[in-house]
């Protein structure tokens, strides 16, 4: 290999475990230089080409737009804008086939061009040291810019590792992937042959965004000779290296780049960060560039077109929004030769559904394999343990023993055999002689086990709850027996203190006699109340104050649960009106208890003021509860008139226009949205490992907000 | 239009399971020729015999469980246990004799457990023990190697061979049997090492280990030496199982006294040994499956071999050592898990996730 540069560049490289050598095909679709095609009559527009929160549309059907509009605004930290790729008119914002693994379908903005590309004026920036790396960040967020290798992972999060902490995750090393590992794939060979110093200087932006790391390094295989040649002529003079390593794949996954450049390995479960270091695409850093040096937002990408279903393989600077189909037809697809339709490698693309779906920001490669290309699998042999998929496994997992915990369903075995460290790069079921789809299985254990402990949180939270109540009602049942000894005991000194009286009675004459049994029957009860009385308040501001306390806690609860019932949805209400009939009942004891309370020590007073006295009959302490009664039944209406308020307001609610019905539930849901946003954004500061639990719990509260947000509108258009 | 859906990866690698059986047959033709050489036909008759019951039971038994016939008896597994089986069986060994054997071989220790991939003992040395025990007297009837019979005297015929086979007329190959190198340094311990290989010419003949043996160990090296090259199996096992075998005889080789195990060279080039070593237990379905694990189960199968030869009832131990680590294998795969990238110690694999 010739050396362009004076110095020859001797970087050291690491090797990494495993790994496969399967046959290239990259030379198919480097024949012809880098192609375009006609402008599509229609183009679409996932809201969610990212891994995050999909973006919000901005533009409403029949609007006409220009190349590079923005037509969705992104949503919370973890999203990205939506570009029009070309002009003309949106035509529809409605679900379509997405491309996914799983072909579900999802919320697009359908656009029918114009065919005139007609382009709006971008902010140029001759120099961006002037500006402020946030500003800057901001730019390429605005730009629409997610991780164009294939995953799709928001750019401007990657380039703030310190979450806004100073000091955190300070960034030592800064690494372009131009590794493309993958057969068939040239689309990154191809950039950095064509846009070698866009690359360049991209490298040098995110470099200067991250606070200018030490180390700025290319990484590229050594398949690509045209490339490497082109980028060290782009980097001469820069401080920018390029690392040129053996082939093999997969040497272009994130932690697999980091192990051969650096030695280092990520740990488990930490992103590379928290290594001080970052990883960028290189057609990621090319646009970044672009987005801040000519205020273009990312409406194109290069994408490699191959396979022998085709008549011309090459690779296409292609309009995002692009259907497959018309991709496909301009380069002399011939369906019936084609086996299948593969977005993305061999080794992790996906099968596509049909060719309706569009090209999106992560699509690197539409492969069209004829049959002899790539055959139907045949059908798995017994696994007989060979080990060859264990000698191919770049992470140094046993997926032998993974398949067999897996179909066993043996999950706290498949997790100590580290499961979850599996990066599904295929390299196992590559090797493996009897065609076992290894990495079916994987996922599949992975989604179980991911189901599970969402399932265990749920059940712990639940446990809690029950140990909660059996420990608060054990310690009401001991409080009640304290109560009852001390009742019995004082109960006792009163029958003595009778006995003694009656004995002084006796004594004084046999004729009170009578007169004093008649009285005894009369006091001992009485006496009872009394003890009781002096049990239950040996403090009595104390025992008042803890009763008021019950009270007011009962409250608020009641309180809460019934703003929650009025802004609950449909299907929650009847939970919480369960709930919320039960904080009633609580509220009233609550009350009751109190006023019992009152109103004994009330008698209390009494019956200590008349101490010289007779004791009172217990008609009398009777009475005088009922004089009580009023006050303790207007705090009961209280009570009856919270919960008519509550139904009032939801039958308010019901009553309500179906649009303002909307707007509350908008508002706050979006309150919510929000409050999951804050929370994602800490965890992924934190690398935590709910990461995943939190975006689908955000995902789905934005999807919801999204269907919120179209009802209301589709309800104001109808209005 | 619609196109098929298929996970990923969706490029695959030409070789297949049948492929590998076919490599490891293929390898055992150089011992297999070197049997025959010193030994007749006698070896060619136990593989045709084992290849034809095999199959017979594989196709029968997979028929009852209602499994596709063809498409597991074209991974050819069954006929490298047939093969395997017939390959360590005495040449001339009476036709019922290797259909027991390969009968429970592939009956017994494979399909009831579930046919290839599930079976915890290696086949073929479950059906040689189970001869063993129930046939010791037809088991440990050797032929002598060509190079010491009788001048005048040829190897018998292949008609002479199957008369004894089938008929039971041994008459034809009654001059033939003898004892192995492995046999005949057993029974006379107490002697030095020096007169046992001086006084017999088993031992006398040989350049360095028994006479025939040691070009029959050493065809099965080079047979398992293409495995390698092949990439059938990893040199994980079999180079840690015959270090342990050399470590443990130059340990007790004692000078050549008349308490001494036998040279390192006799033990790794007579009877079983290279066969056990590259055929045997590279069996990856019942050995362990991690490369520590394998290094472990093979060491420890070479010990055994040893400790039962030297100190055990069996000249021979192969089988022996090999089902007793069978045993072992899921105990060592628990607790020789690779280190994951990322992790920074290899764990266990019954560590308890309750936290």
């Amino acid at each position: 290999m010739t050396q362009p540069t004076s110095k020859p560049m001797l970087i050291k490289t690491y090797n990494i475990p495993g790994g496969i050598h399967p046959p290239e095909n990259k030379v198919q679709s480097m024949q012809l230089p880098l192609g375009e095609i006609a402008i599509p009559n229609e183009l679409v527009f996932p809201l969610n080409q990212h891994i995050g929160t999909p973006a919000d549309p901005i533009v409403n059907v029949g609007d006409t737009v220009l190349a590079g509009e923005k037509i969705a605004e992104a949503v919370g930290g973890l999203s990205v804008p939506v570009h029009a790729s070309t002009s003309g008119t949106i035509s529809a914002i409605e679900d379509r086939v997405l491309p996914h693994t799983a072909g579900i379908t999802g919320p697009c903005i359908v656009l029918t061009s114009d065919g005139q590309h007609k382009t709006i004026a971008y902010t140029e920036v001759k120099d961006y040291h002037s500006l402020q790396p946030s500003q800057l960040i901001e730019k390429i967020r605005d730009a629409g810019i997610a991780g164009l290798g294939g995953a799709g992972f928001p750019t401007a999060i990657k380039l703030n590792p310190s979450g806004g902490i100073e000091g955190q995750n300070t960034i030592n090393t800064l690494i372009l992937n131009g590794t493309e590992c993958e057969p068939y794939i040239t689309a990154d060979d191809r950039l950095m042959q064509d846009y070698a110093d866009d690359v360049v200087a991209g490298a040098e932006l995110l470099a200067f965004i991250l606070g200018s790391p030490q180390r700025v390094v290319i990484g590229i295989e050594d398949n690509k000779p045209n490339a490497i040649k082109a980028i060290q002529t782009a980097a001469q003079g820069s401080s920018v290296e390029v690392s040129v390593f053996p082939t093999k794949y997969p040497s272009g996954g994130e932690k697999q780049l980091i192990q051969i450049l650096t030695g280092q390995e990520v740990a488990s479960g930490t992103i590379p960060a928290s290594l001080g270091i970052v990883v960028q695409n290189v057609g990621t850093a090319m646009a970044a560039y672009r987005a801040v040096r000519y205020g273009e937002p990312l409406t194109w990408r290069i994408t490699t077109c191959v396979g022998e279903a085709l008549h011309t393989q090459r690779n296409i600077k292609v309009l995002l929004g692009t259907p497959v189909q018309h991709m496909l037809s301009e380069n002399g697809f011939n369906a019936t030769q084609a086996s299948r339709l593969i977005m993305g490698g061999p080794m992790m693309g996906f099968a596509l559904p049909n060719t309706d779906v569009p090209i999106v920001k992560t699509t690197n490669c539409i492969i069209a394999p004829s049959q002899s290309e790539m055959p139907e699998p045949p059908p798995a042999q017994a696994c007989i343990r060979c080990g060859l998929c264990a000698e191919a496994c770049p992470a140094s997992l046993l997926p032998q023993q993974l398949y067999w915990y897996a179909k066993a369903e043996e999950y706290e075995r498949l997790q100590n055999h580290n499961l979850f460290d599996c990066i599904e790069c295929g390299a196992c079921s590559y090797v493996c002689p009897s065609a076992i789809p290894l990495v079916q299985y994987y996922r599949a254990a992975k989604g179980v086990i991911r189901y599970q402990e969402q399932e265990k949180i749920k059940s712990d939270h639940a446990r809690q709850r029950f140990e909660f109540r059996k420990l608060r009602i054990e310690r009401a049942e001991q409080e009640k027996e304290e109560k009852r000894q001390a009742r019995k005991q004082a109960a006792e000194k009163a029958k003595r203190l009778a006995a003694e009286k009656k004995a002084a009675a006796a004594a004084s004459g046999e004729a009170d006699a009578s007169k004093n049994t008649a009285q005894d029957a009369g006091a001992d009860p009485v006496a009872a109340a009394i003890a009781k009385m002096q049990a239950k308040a040996q403090d009595p501001a104390a025992e008042k104050a803890k009763l008021e306390r019950a009270v007011s806690s009962a409250q608020s609860r009641f309180e809460k649960l019934e703003s929650r019932f009025i802004d609950a949805e449909e299907d929650q209400r009847e939970k919480l009106e369960a709930q919320l009939k039960q904080a009633e009942v609580r509220l009233k004891d609550a009350k009751k208890n109190l006023s019992h309370f009152l109103e004994a020590q009330i008698l209390e007073t009494q019956i200590e003021s008349t101490k010289p006295e007779k004791p009172k009959s217990p008609e009398k302490a009777d009475s005088e509860t009922n004089k009580l009664k009023p006050a303790d039944e207007k705090s009961l209406d209280a009570a009856a008139a919270a919960i008519e308020r509550a139904k009032a307001k939801s039958e308010a609610m019901a009553s309500m226009s179906q649009e303002d019905k909307l707007k509350t539930q908008l508002a706050s849901l979006e309150a919510r949205v929000q409050k999951a946003r804050e929370k994602l954004q800490k965890a992924e500061a934190e690398g935590s490992e709910h990461i995943s639990a939190f975006r689908t719990g955000l995902e789905k509260m934005e999807t919801k907000l999204a269907t919120t947000q179209k009802e209301l509108e589709t309800l104001k258009e109808s209005n | 239009m619609a196109f098929i859906r298929v996970t990923s990866p969706h490029a695959h690698i030409a070789t297949t399971t049948g492929d590998v059986m076919r490599w490891v047959i293929l390898a055992t033709i150089p011992g297999l020729v070197a049997l025959s050489h010193f030994f007749g036909w006698g070896t060619i008759i136990n593989i045709v015999i084992a290849s034809v019951t095999a199959l017979a039971c594989e196709a029968l038994v997979l028929f009852l469980r209602g499994r596709p016939v063809l498409f597991y008896l074209k991974d050819c597994s069954a006929l490298v246990t047939a093969i395997l089986l017939g390959l360590a069986l005495p040449p001339y060994a009476p036709w019922w004799i290797v259909f027991i054997g390969t009968a429970s071989a592939i009956i017994l220790a494979k399909q009831l457990y579930g046919g290839l991939g599930y079976n915890p003992f290696n086949p073929a040395m479950v059906g040689y023990v189970i001869l063993l025990i129930s046939f010791p007297v037809e088991m440990t009837r050797w032929a002598i190697p060509e190079t010491l019979i009788a001048d005048g005297e040829s190897l018998p015929s292949l008609i002479s061979a199957l008369q004894a086979v089938f008929i039971g007329n041994t008459t034809g190959i009654d001059g033939f049997t003898g004892a192995t190198p492995l046999d005949l340094f057993k029974s006379q311990q107490g002697l030095l090492v020096e007169q046992i290989t001086s006084e017999n010419s088993i031992f006398s003949l040989a350049s360095f280990s028994g006479v025939g043996w040691e070009w029959v160990n050493i065809s099965f090296l080079l047979g398992g030496l293409f495995l390698l090259y092949k990439r059938a199996f990893t040199w994980h096992a079999p180079v840690s199982m015959l270090a342990a075998l050399a470590i443990m005889a130059t340990l007790f080789y004692d000078g050549g006294s008349s308490d001494s195990g036998g040279s390192v060279l006799l033990h790794l080039f007579s009877g079983g040994t290279m066969l056990g070593a590259f055929f045997i237990i590279t069996d990856p379905v019942s050995s362990a499956t991690s490369n520590k694990g394998r290094m472990i189960y093979g060491a420890s199968i070479g010990i055994l071999i040893y400790i039962i030869r030297i100190w055990g009832n069996y000249p021979d131990a192969i089988a022996f050592a090999v089902l007793l680590m069978n045993f072992a294998a899921p105990f060592i795969d628990y607790y020789t898990l690779p280190r994951t990238y990322g992790h920074t110690k290899s764990e266990r694999a019954t560590r308890s996730r309750d936290q």
